[in-house]
């Protein structure tokens, strides 16, 4: 304000605010925590990192160790709080463990594929032209399978192993994060503020890296957070169909798949694994509608 | 309109391309010898040069895949590795056993999607809108290999109403309930998909229709509340029908994980059984047959919403 009235100097023409108005990304976060439905949500996804990271260290039991006497106990057993699986191992333990796997499996996906995903859609939506009919006709070829299908074919052809199907998700995965990419850059491309960087003189790597990506971040990972959820599923479905994960290791996935056998001896024993899905999957699902209603900064 | 129509199907045929290419390149990304499961460890170099020779994996890539395109589209999809059958005829079987499973599952998702996305979208904010929000989060978060599972377990193995595996006794498929009590739950589990993605989709159209000023004005014109739903299922029907194609595109794909659960015979379980055999001209031949399923399926949704509302070919 004083800047507008006293005659201008040179120190005073550079007009300091007199607070600092939140930044984009501290609304977001101000608004999210706000949100209590999805706050909720955050704190059972830092409750099942804790597990991922702390698990081995605070589980009952052994989460390997079988026993041929204690098989198939059911829950609420004495010392055996969730049951026993099919090979007296303890449910609790496995579940708590079965953490780690679960969220790596499901998550490195999602993230590998926001990462070139992003790049080919800024890559096919900055370049334009020949550049982008050729990457996103190639693109609609993989939307053409549906992305379950994609996913078995893939790792069933190259062979059940963990790396198989994180490389076969990661495939799923980047075609939509790049067709939302190519299209969100394509917007942003056609802006004021890039034409006049380009018009200064600026190189297409500084535009991309300055002005472009700030601009076409936010909304691909609004979306990759939307596909966490089904990259769970997924990831775990494959470990069921006996694609993935390899045993004795505990996931969730694998481990109802091994406890199919139980459904009539120890119905909700067997179904255990599958609520863990279930729930991580929910929370990723209620997270990612808040983080996109928070990031929705038109309200 | 008509050169639209001729546009989305040339559109359609270098996917189609794409795709079979994709098919192909899946036995030729698979490590190892494509004939290690058939061929005794100890079988002779010329045995083995035999066999490479009568399923043309002696070839070059160009040559193999032409010719396997060419064959493809005189309905032959080579020879199943494990059976000896050949592909075609086993994916037929199993396609219509997977058709019949995932069209009951849609019919279920659409009916109860239209149910649930109408009543949310015209009492917006009530609590029905938000029992209908908080059923489809969960409906499109449920591990669906699951949520079979906890099918069988409560109505087979706890209450022992349905079967809980197969397709019923005989080869062949009826429509009677000795054969229909087998397609309950796998049918129940599977629709629970397009319910949830149904329901939304037709909140959002009945949500957005009911704002229109044309509603308004007919509202004002002392239309009925009945003369005005009619106005709305008009409008929403387009959208609607085409999301119900897609999802019977999807199911079919999909429907893996769920077949395996119910062993039902159909593409999921021919899928399995071709991927732990390490048969590959069967798994080449099922993929392909269900990816072009769907790249037609979503050629004929895309025609359908044309001809029911001509302002998309503009």
């Amino acid at each position: 304000m004083k800047a507008m009235t006293a005659p201008l100097t040179a120190a005073q023409s550079v007009v300091q605010p007199l607070e600092k108005s939140p930044g984009y990304w501290q609304s977001v976060l101000t608004r999210l925590l706000k949100d209590k439905v999805a706050l909720g949500a955050g704190s059972v996804i830092l409750i099942l990192f804790l597990m991922a990271i702390f698990g081995p260290y605070i589980v009952p039991a052994d989460p390997y160790q079988s026993s041929i006497l204690s098989r198939l106990k059911s829950i609420g057993s004495p010392g055996f709080p969730l049951g026993t699986d099919e090979l007296g191992r303890d449910m609790l333990s496995r579940l708590i463990v079965g953490a780690r796997l679960s969220l790596f499996i499901g998550l490195t996906p999602v993230m590998l594929a926001f990462v070139i995903g992003t790049v080919i859609g800024l890559l096919a939506g900055y370049a334009g032209g020949w550049t982008n009919s050729a990457i996103m006709r190639t693109i609609d070829v993989f939307y053409a399978f549906p992305s379950v299908l994609l996913a078995i074919a893939l790792s069933g052809a190259l062979g059940a192993g963990i790396l198989n199907s994180l490389i076969s998700l990661t495939v799923v995965f980047i075609p939509p994060i790049a067709r939302v990419a190519e299209s969100v850059t394509t917007q942003v491309r056609m802006r004021d503020y890039v034409e006049s960087a380009r018009a200064t003189g600026a190189n297409a790597f500084t535009i991309v890296r300055v002005h472009v990506l700030g601009n076409v971040l936010g909304p691909i990972f609004v979306y990759a957070t939307s596909l966490i959820a089904v990259s769970m599923i997924l990831a775990s479905g494959l470990s069921f169909l006996g694609l993935g994960v390899k045993p004795p290791e505990p996931e969730w996935g694998l481990m109802l798949n091994t406890l199919r056998t139980a459904i009539y001896t120890q119905p909700w024993v067997a179904a255990l694994p599958g609520a863990m899905i279930f729930i991580t999957s929910i929370a990723f699902n209620i997270l990612s509608d808040g983080l996109r209603s928070a990031m929705d900064n038109k309200r | 309109m008509f050169s639209y129509l001729i546009r989305r199907i040339t559109y359609a045929l270098p996917i189609m391309l794409g795709v079979a290419l994709v098919c192909f390149a899946l036995v030729h990304l698979a490590p190892g010898d494509p004939l290690v499961s058939i061929l005794p460890p100890d079988a002779s170099q010329e045995l083995a040069a035999q066999m490479r020779e009568l399923y043309g994996f002696n070839r070059s890539y160009p040559e193999q895949f032409s010719g396997w395109v060419w064959r493809a589209l005189q309905g032959d999809l080579g020879t199943s590795i494990a059976s000896g059958r050949p592909v075609a005829s086993e994916v037929i079987r199993a396609v219509g056993n997977t058709l019949r499973l995932a069209a009951v599952a849609t019919l279920i998702g659409f009916m109860f999607g239209c149910l649930f996305g109408f009543v949310a979208g015209y009492f917006r904010n009530s609590w029905v809108d938000r029992a209908a929000s908080v059923l489809s989060v969960l409906g499109v978060s449920v591990p669906h290999y699951w949520l079979g599972m906890v099918m069988v377990i409560v109505f087979a193995a706890i209450l022992n109403w349905l079967p809980a595996t197969g397709m019923g006794s005989g080869d062949a498929w009826a429509w009677d309930w000795e054969h229909l009590k087998y397609m309950v739950l796998p049918a129940l589990t599977m629709s629970v998909i397009p319910t949830g993605i149904i329901a939304r989709t037709v909140r959002a159209l009945v949500s957005d229709l009911l704002d229109q000023e044309f509603i308004v004005g007919l509202r004002a014109k002392g239309l009925t509340q009945f003369g005005i739903f009619c106005h709305v299922v008009k409008n929403a029907a387009p959208t609607a029908l085409a999301v119900m194609g897609l999802q019977l595109g999807y199911l079919l794909g999909g429907s893996i994980l769920i077949e395996t659960v119910f062993s039902w015979p159909g593409t999921g379980f021919l899928l399995n059984s071709a991927i732990f055999q390490r048969d590959l001209p069967l798994l080449q031949g099922t993929i392909l047959v269900l990816a072009m399923f769907f790249v037609v399926l979503n050629l004929l949704v895309d025609v359908m919403q044309t001809l029911l509302d001509p302002r998309i070919a503009r």
